[in-house]
């Protein structure tokens, strides 16, 4: 076990896969020998050159594309968007292209793709690099979008998408890469997509989230421990698909949901997850969905970026909404 | 430098199959969609944009590609397909939607693909450059010296994704052959309202000395032929990227049922008499010694072949319902 941050377990996940698998190739913005405007890929150029490490120009639309023509030619690209709001720029090549083609093929060809990217608040980095946009490709069938909590996870989560056959959005919160660091196992090892997890288990409430706002969720969770409230926190690690048997089996356990988000609220993850409760098990609820999101505003500037995103105390003030209702 | 009987011949069955294919296909699409012109209805459902007059395009740099070299079109593929020698009968499946189709019929007309010969398409203008180029790359990463050509419309020409397929394949020097179909328009818009250079090959000289520009004029298959015979041997060779702009006919409208009110009149008429198969036809005739009975021949087996894939298609099943729900999942 070493004691890594999640930048650190990502650049390991990404070494150890290279190094097992000469298909798997990176390529993007910085990603050569600066490895990264974040370092992910630090140290990966220098281990194994130019050939499967390669710096784009500033071209987010053409490395989508030559993903998608890569891949069908038996490679597994992983490309990375430098910061996720750039992801405007090559929307046709993953949402239009690559998500299609297995169902637009009728299943003759997969298309092995990561498509890797920084977002998130609370850096103090504008609008179009924090923004929360996975409910965007949430929406696209063919998509699946993971984003991972923690360091661990984030490790065995980026080495399934890289195995896996079909084209993942790998989402990173920038808050998460060196704000503390976890115990990661130096072996490989895989953390099923499509499967969250229960972060901290709970009686009274059930917490849906993801992302950074798993630390919000769990910090909450402690504070109303204090108060003789129990609250179960799920880490749903994939956004898309959603595993609802996890959800569902928690709501009915504890009788109350609070959906967070860091995203705005408006049709995304949140509300799928909300609708998906309503219809399967609103007679198991004791009180209303809360929903804590960020305001239906463009992502703010830096002075009130601390007050526009959700935290642990808006979590504290939904749950007791709904257990005291 | 001459060119081999065998080519000649290949080229024209290979128009004259296309042609015949595309009329089959206008005729076939009207089915059902008449007196109301519905395009939802009738035997082939959808839109529909034929290339008929566009053959020398596909015939002319196809007679030099190879299986495992690799094809990009876009929204008006059955000339590229056809001259790739993708599976003539699934390809009419598909674009019938029938279980047989190539993708099951799931992809249709805009979406042919045949990885067997390295086939692909998609329908949005441009969308082929980036991927031909990842492809190229593909074929360079694994020292092979298989080329990788994206068939665009002049229109294409001016999408983002063009310039930045381009700096890429000359930067890392790939094996990589935009044709350019100028037909003129890009659906209404005649290219002179569109495009800021007279043709698309004098673009190459701002992406680098490795790539090379060709310009076919005439929509002439031999011209073509030689320009493209120029630049497959330069990608194979490692020498780099080309862009061949050829000046090409669309007889028909954008897709099948456009109006057409863009056209000054008369332009249609005239460029039919520039039709390049019959003009080809008399020029194996006179220039290199083809005999009629011969070229009858040939024409009798490309028609044998597409009435076959029509029979095909027709007679093969709709999708189960089911299959919507399939090959993807969520």
């Amino acid at each position: 076990m070493a004691n890594l941050t999640m930048i650190q377990a990502i650049t390991e996940a990404l070494d150890q896969e290279m190094a097992k698998d000469e298909k798997v190739m990176i390529f993007g913005e910085d990603v050569g020998k600066n490895g990264g405007v974040f370092r992910a890929t630090q140290g990966l150029f220098d281990k194994y050159g130019e050939d499967r490490v390669n710096d784009t120009p500033l071209a987010e639309s053409g490395i989508g594309g030559m993903a998608f023509g890569l891949a069908m030619q038996g490679f597994r690209p992983i490309a990375e968007i430098q910061f996720f709001g750039f992801v405007f720029e090559v929307m046709d090549s993953i949402v239009g292209q690559m998500a299609r083609t297995r169902y637009r093929m009728g299943g003759k060809v997969n298309l092995p793709v990561v498509v890797r990217s920084p977002f998130g608040g609370g850096v103090h980095t504008p609008e179009m690099h924090a923004d929360n946009l996975e409910g965007l490709m949430a929406q696209s069938p063919g998509l699946k979008v993971v984003i991972p909590s923690n360091p661990y996870d984030a490790k065995g989560l980026l080495t399934s998408a890289i195995r896996d056959e079909d084209p993942v959005v790998f989402l990173e919160h920038m808050k998460l890469y060196r704000s503390f660091r976890d115990e990661v196992p130096e072996e490989q090892y895989t953390i099923p997509l499509g499967k969250a997890a229960i972060a901290r288990e709970g009686k009274d409430v059930t917490i849906v989230t993801y992302g950074y706002m798993v630390r919000e969720a769990l910090k909450a969770a402690e504070q109303l421990e204090a108060e003789n409230i129990s609250a179960e926190v799920i880490d749903l690690r994939t956004v898309s698909p959603l595993d609802i048997e996890t959800i569902i089996n928690s709501v009915e356990k504890t009788g109350r949901a609070v959906m967070v988000q860091e995203a705005q609220r408006q049709a995304g993850v949140g509300a799928t997850v909300i609708s998906e409760i309503s219809q399967r098990a609103i007679l198991s609820l004791k009180a209303p969905i809360g929903f804590v999101a960020a305001p239906d505003t463009v992502y703010p500037f830096g002075t009130v970026e601390n007050d526009w995103l959700p935290n642990a105390k808006d979590i504290i003030g939904k749950v007791k909404e709904a257990y005291n209702f | 430098m001459t060119i081999s009987r065998k080519e000649l011949s290949w080229m024209y069955e290979t128009m004259y199959k296309s042609r015949y294919y595309e009329d089959e296909m206008e005729k076939t699409y009207t089915e059902g969609k008449t007196p109301v012109f519905n395009i939802g209805s009738g035997t082939v459902p959808g839109e529909m944009h034929l290339s008929t007059g566009q053959e020398p395009a596909a015939i002319g740099i196809s007679v030099h590609l190879r299986k495992d070299d690799i094809v990009a079109s876009p929204h008006r593929p059955h000339h590229h397909a056809i001259a790739k020698g993708v599976d003539l009968k699934r390809m009419t499946a598909e674009i019938f939607g029938k279980k047989t189709g190539l993708s099951k019929g799931k992809g249709g007309h805009m979406h042919l693909f045949d990885p067997a010969v390295h086939f692909s398409c998609s329908g949005i203008v441009g969308a082929g450059l980036p991927q031909a180029a990842g492809a190229a790359l593909a074929a360079k990463k694994k020292n092979k010296d298989s080329v990788a050509v994206a068939y665009i419309g002049e229109g294409a020409a001016n999408t983002g994704s063009f310039h930045e397929s381009l700096n890429l394949a000359s930067l890392w020097n790939l094996p990589y052959i935009v044709v350019v179909e100028n037909n003129s328009y890009g659906i209404s818009v005649p290219k002179s309202a569109s495009t800021s250079v007279a043709s698309n090959d004098l673009r190459a000289s701002a992406y680098g000395d490795n790539v090379k520009g060709y310009y076919v004029k005439d929509n002439d298959p031999i011209a073509m032929y030689h320009a493209s015979k120029e630049a497959v041997e330069r990608a194979r060779k490692g020498e780099g990227p080309s862009i061949i702009e050829i000046e090409t006919y669309r007889f028909l409208g954008h897709f099948q049922g456009d109006a057409e009110g863009y056209r000054p009149e008369g332009e249609v008429e005239e460029l039919r008499e520039k039709d390049p198969i019959p003009l080809f036809r008399d020029l194996l005739m006179k220039d290199h010694s083809f005999k009629e009975d011969e070229l009858v021949s040939l024409e009798e087996k490309a028609k044998g072949e597409v009435d076959e894939a029509y029979a095909f298609a027709r007679e093969s099943d709709y999708p189960d319902l089911e299959e919507a729900l399939d090959n993807v999942f969520i």
